[in-house]
């Protein structure tokens, strides 16, 4: 039992230490399929995270760029980058992300969702 | 400000950010892929990670006796792809009709040496020197007299590379490691002690693969962070007598994968009657030392 009590006890412990940072989830969420274009994409990490080492870029699933501005923290929350959007095009896209957690660890990922399709 | 300060500036905070511009990888990363530490067969990557305990109740032997142990492992790195492992257990041992003994399992350590990490294609590769020493043990519940040396190869693929038209075969990943056994003494007590060919697999679904890169099916914790696998190893002697003869387990489980440890359980159950009889099972306890400590202990002993 004593290594049941010791696992609960880091899990639950808040703050004792940041680890890699995994996507929690996305808005929109990942494969979602949406009518209207979004104006934001949110990416939404289990850990804060450093902003200068820390991207997204879009691209339709073609793998044609699509040119944005650079993506930013959210304000109200370290774990949060948001992408501001231009008038997308229905379609689908893919979004590509790679964070550096505050601890430095780095992670990366990709998924898609569609528009108006 | 003159140009002189200011570069000097640029290179103090060039310095000061140099180790987020060279950021641990640790862990099992291939790109987006994750690997976790399997239970019973080798990880194909370096790591800062501590089992403790791994405790296997084994299936019946052939002879009607049955094992408990209790295990510890750790694993450091020494540069960010090369590291070493150690660990030993203590065993339980209770022969059919005979009173149960108990004792220290053989000192197993390793070095091993990432070959290869590819993340766009969420592979991984990895090649080790693993030794087992003789007379570190008790030999009453098996730990050999004898020292093996064992060159191990292992590797790991993750499917996420396939087309996106295909969004449930995707979270699959497979890793699986080749090894053989060198003892340095040919019989002990009169038995031989052959050399032995030593490969096995695991095959994994990683929901949190789905989750987060393929589709948001929606799984809350502790689902979106679980693993389901099947892990298969076999041995096989080669000479001395044992030529041919093999012992293998099939063991399905599940591994949750936290922030900072994961937590591993699976069934064993044998592949042949050499193996033994009936069913068994292990459960793990695995910390992430990288997360846990990522300043001192979780880092590189040289080199970030």
């Amino acid at each position: 039992m004593w290594w049941i009590l010791l696992w609960l006890l880091l899990t639950l412990m808040p703050g004792a230490a940041w680890a890699h940072a995994f996507l929690d989830h996305a808005v929109p969420a990942v494969w979602a399929a949406v009518s209207a274009p979004p104006s934001t994409l949110q990416l939404f990490f289990s850990e804060p995270i450093e902003p200068r080492f820390s991207g997204v870029e879009l691209a339709t699933a073609a793998g044609r760029p699509i040119a944005t501005d650079a993506a930013a923290i959210d304000p109200r929350n370290p774990a949060a980058l948001v992408l501001r959007l231009p008038p997308l095009a229905p379609g689908r896209y893919r979004v590509s992300w790679h964070v550096v957690s505050v601890d430095t660890h780095r992670t990366e990922g990709s998924y898609e969702f569609s528009v108006g399709q | 400000m003159n140009v002189s300060r200011i570069a000097a500036g640029a290179a103090l905070v060039a310095l000061a950010l140099l180790p987020l511009a060279n950021q641990a990888a640790a862990h099992g990363f291939a790109g987006a892929r994750f690997f976790p530490a399997t239970i019973l067969t080798d990880d194909p990557f370096v790591a800062d990670e501590l089992s403790l305990p791994t405790i296997t109740r084994s299936p019946r032997d052939p002879d009607g006796a049955r094992e408990i142990g209790i295990d510890w492992d750790v694993a450091k790195r020494i540069t960010p792809d090369l590291g070493f492992s150690i660990g030993q257990g203590w065993k339980y041992l209770k022969p059919s009709g005979g009173p149960g003994i108990t004792g220290l399992d053989a000192l197993n350590a390793g070095l091993d040496y990432q070959l290869f990490r590819d993340g766009p294609r969420e592979a991984i590769g990895l090649i080790g020197l693993h030794a087992s020493f003789g007379h570190t043990g008790r030999i009453a519940v098996g730990a050999p007299d004898f020292t093996t040396l064992t060159p191990t190869l292992a590797f790991g693929k993750g499917f996420g590379d396939l087309p996106a038209s295909w969004p449930w075969l995707r979270p699959i990943a497979v890793t699986g490691n080749l090894s053989v056994d060198f003892p340095t003494k040919t019989t002990s007590a009169g038995a031989a002690n052959p050399n032995n060919v030593n490969y096995g697999f695991a095959f994994e679904y990683s929901l949190e693969y789905l989750q987060r890169q393929v589709m948001d099916v929606g799984l809350q914790p502790p689902f979106n962070r679980m693993i389901p696998l099947v892990e298969v190893a076999f041995t096989t002697g080669l000479n001395r007598g044992a030529g041919g003869q093999t012992v293998g387990t099939v063991q399905p489980g599940i591994i949750w994968a936290g922030q900072y440890v994961q937590i591993g359980a699976e069934a064993i159950l044998p592949v042949t009657s050499a193996t033994g009889r009936g069913f068994g099972g292990v459960v793990q306890l695995h910390f992430y030392l990288d997360d846990l400590f990522p300043g001192s202990i979780g880092r590189p002993i040289f080199g970030n």
